[in-house]
């Protein structure tokens, strides 16, 4: 039985019970904060100040928040970016000059409902539908980069200040590395069949005639399966959170990678584009590196490089550019990141 | 009926097929269900966004996996040739 199923169909039944479910979350959210300082300090009598009882705190804390945080999150998210539309975003962003375009589709690609696997068929569509190249890059730099459940982790665990320096500078990059990407001429590089498709059928819009209990099930079904497929990534991201928490020592990483230092950025990144992470498993970790002292600009470097410079992402994308255009894509996004870093480490530090 | 799925195989994808064929049985219909995986083709469908289901040549939904009963009524609901 899928989730959709048991949602019912009246009206006022799917208010009362959408009404219920955000009650029970609400109350799990508060008990959260309070019955792990009962298991530890009073049932199990585990002292405050010990490792281990730190680290174990932070654990199950963190674990159960996180994963309260991203239902509510993606659920909202989901249903209400279900009366946006890729087909809408691209009838918006046709026959758009660059600069204006640019700005246009990084906006678009925070709020339009958008997967990674469907990078390749809708780069095609774009670019097959005459949207400039650069405009398209931009718009697909935007998506995963100012990821919308990441704002809202953001906005939970950091306030609104880093989340609103995020948004700024993740659309600062997309805006500006499609528009160089678009500058640099490119097109060679884009494998030749993109420009060849013929886009035909009649177009249907994949959101605008669903109902209101069909956006609701959409939004249950992504919560399920954003969940079933990033618990390691949180639990593997959490623990070494978990363990930075506990055991490593106040001046460790201040030393080594503090604002003050002249790599630590540069480093960073260089160790986000390889590691590929949801962004929900990289957030606990920043946030205990964040305890630790590392300044956020390093922090924000680090974050964007995981979400926006993946492995399987260039693959992807390898199906419709040539390597030389993903080379320099890389290229053009991670010394976007890197500059951001710097900035942020400078005007924050 | 010609019964298509488009996707480049990911997860959704699968899903879709598998719904799709618990339709079908559920209808007891007898149908093939064709999977489109090859990018310009799907777009050539006008879809950009994936998984998608065509049934007899028409789009009839893309981007998201529905419930079995809203795949039957689909598959219910198209004409029969």
């Amino acid at each position: 039985m899928t989730i959709a199923e048991r949602v019912p169909t009246s009206t006022r039944g799917r208010w009362g019970s959408l009404t219920t479910v955000a009650a029970l979350w609400a109350v799990a959210y508060w008990i959260n904060e309070h019955i792990w300082d009962l298991l530890f300090y009073d049932l199990l009598e585990m002292s405050p100040e010990a490792r281990l009882t730190e680290s174990l705190h932070f654990f199950f804390y963190d674990t159960v928040k996180i994963a309260l945080l991203l239902t509510g999150i993606i659920f909202v998210i989901t249903v209400l970016r279900s009366y946006m539309s890729i087909e809408r975003t691209r009838a918006l962003l046709g026959g758009r000059r660059e600069g204006v375009g640019n700005v246009m589709a990084a906006g678009l690609g925070v709020v339009t409902p958008f997967c990674s696997c469907s990078a390749v068929p809708a780069f095609i569509g774009f670019v097959a539908a005459g949207v400039p190249l650069g405009v398209t890059l931009s718009f697909l730099i935007a998506s995963p980069l100012v990821d919308v459940v990441a704002v809202g982790l953001l906005l939970s665990l950091f306030g609104v200040k880093v989340t609103v320096i995020y948004i700024g500078a993740g659309l600062g990059i997309a805006i500006v590395a499609g528009w160089v990407l678009g500058r640099l001429r490119l097109e060679r590089w884009v494998e030749p069949f993109v420009f060849e498709t013929r886009l035909g059928g009649e177009l249907i819009d994949s959101t605008a005639d669903l109902t209101f209990s069909q956006r609701v099930q959409m939004g249950g079904e992504e919560v399920a399966t954003v969940l079933r497929k990033i618990w390691p990534y949180l639990l593997v991201g959490i623990g070494v959170g978990a363990a930075i928490h506990g055991w490593v020592p106040e001046d460790f990483f201040t030393t080594y990678a503090g604002a003050d230092t002249t790599f630590g950025v540069l480093v960073a990144v260089l160790i986000g584009i390889p590691l590929y992470s949801n962004v929900a498993g990289v957030l606990p970790l920043v946030g205990a590196l964040y305890d630790k002292g590392l300044p956020m600009g390093t922090l924000l470097a680090f974050m964007m490089a995981v979400v926006a410079l993946s492995l399987p992402e260039m693959i992807l994308l390898r199906r419709v550019l040539k390597p030389p255009l993903i080379g320099v894509y890389l290229a053009v996004v991670g010394s976007s990141i890197i500059a951001v870093g710097y900035l942020f480490n400078a005007l924050l530090g | 009926m010609i019964v298509k799925v488009l996707g480049s195989g990911c997860k959704n994808c699968l899903k879709l097929e598998r719904v799709t064929r618990q339709a079908l049985d559920e209808l007891g219909l007898e149908a093939a269900i064709e999977k489109v995986t090859d990018y310009p083709t799907i777009v050539g469908y006008g879809v950009m966004a994936t998984p998608a289901l065509v049934i007899d040549e028409r789009v009839v939904l893309s981007g998201r996996v529905p419930p079995t009963a809203e795949v039957r009524d689909l598959l219910a609901g198209a004409p029969t040739s």
